[in-house]
């Protein structure tokens, strides 16, 4: 014997979700009251707790930037390189 | 073709901004600094532990007036370092390969040792023009000759840092323009050639960390009779 209907549902209040979480008719009013109710007491958990882990992307995307940019610094000159002139 | 060989190490700029500019800020960009923190994460631990080996032993040969020196030289260490292996990425510049940086860090670090030789105890600094058991016959010329040498290190310090990944870039370069020219003519000869360039590579991947190093080393060296 299942019991799954049983299950309570927790509704959480419109205002208190993320963005993600809220239907589209109730945008209005998430907009309009969630912008008055700022928790201060999460800037240190996301600063000191919350913290994202760094890889081996950040940096290699870093280095391909600045090679990109490199590139389009040089390009000017690199264009009198090309062995044919239209291609 | 044969005119641009040397072109790559024209400093380049942009509608007015040098790029020189950029790739001197990049290498405070790639090192964190660490939080005030306990315990670190596993990257910043390697970095300090790098940073505080290199300086450990770099200041093991010289006298407690020498250690003034320890923030100076660890800094101009990885600096050298960050900037030599950022030019082996493609189509970056290398601002080491420019005469007038190495020679910018090379003659004021030599004349600092040379003047605190002179200021603190000029009786020893000028001691080492002259080197012990020299038969008497000898001595006039070998001050010469001394002096000469002294004179010659901050040039020297300069143009071995330039000389040296200048030629590892130029190379670099030949042996990929020669890969490519040969590609559609004789392919088994081409693979060869990329695996030189291969080699190569890995070549001035060591010369980069290894001159960094040297040119370091040999100041530590010179404060090191002056201090």
């Amino acid at each position: 014997m299942t019991y799954k209907f049983l299950i309570p549902i927790i509704v959480v209040p419109v205002v208190q979700r993320k963005l993600g979480d809220v239907r589209l008719n109730e945008l209005c009013v998430w907009l309009g009251q969630g912008l008055f109710l700022k928790n201060h007491n999460t800037w240190y958990y996301r600063k000191y707790i919350d913290v994202r882990r760094g890889g081996i992307g950040r940096i290699s995307m870093l280095l391909t930037g600045y090679c990109v940019l490199c590139y389009i610094w040089n390009y000017p000159h690199l264009k009198k390189e090309r062995w044919r002139k239209y291609h | 073709m044969m005119v641009s060989f040397f072109d790559q190490f024209a400093s380049p700029s942009y509608l007015g901004i040098p790029l020189i500019a950029i790739a001197i800020a990049l290498p405070w960009v790639l090192y964190p600094t660490p939080p005030a923190r306990w315990i670190n994460n596993r990257l910043i631990t390697i970095q300090g532990w790098f940073i505080n080996r290199f300086t450990n032993q770099l200041m093991l040969p010289l006298k407690v007036g020498g250690h003034k020196w320890a923030l100076l030289l660890a800094s101009l260490m990885i600096f050298l370092i960050t900037i030599n292996m950022l030019g082996l990425l493609p189509y970056t510049f290398t601002p080491t390969t420019q005469l007038s940086l190495n020679m910018g860090f090379a003659v004021p670090l030599w004349l600092a040792t040379v003047i605190i030789g002179m200021r603190n105890q000029p009786t020893v600094a000028l001691g080492h023009l002259l080197p012990e058991g020299t038969p008497i016959p000898l001595i006039p010329v070998l001050i010469i000759i001394e002096t000469i040498s002294l004179f010659i290190r901050p040039l020297a310090l300069g143009v071995r840092l330039t000389a040296n990944l200048t030629a590892g870039h130029l190379l670099i370069q030949l042996i990929a323009t020669a890969v490519f020219v040969l590609l559609p003519m004789m392919p088994t000869v081409a693979i060869l050639t990329a695996a030189v360039l291969f080699l190569l590579t890995l070549l001035e991947v060591a010369v980069a960390m290894i001159q960094a190093y040297v040119f370091v080393l040999l100041l530590s060296l010179y404060l090191q009779e002056n201090v």
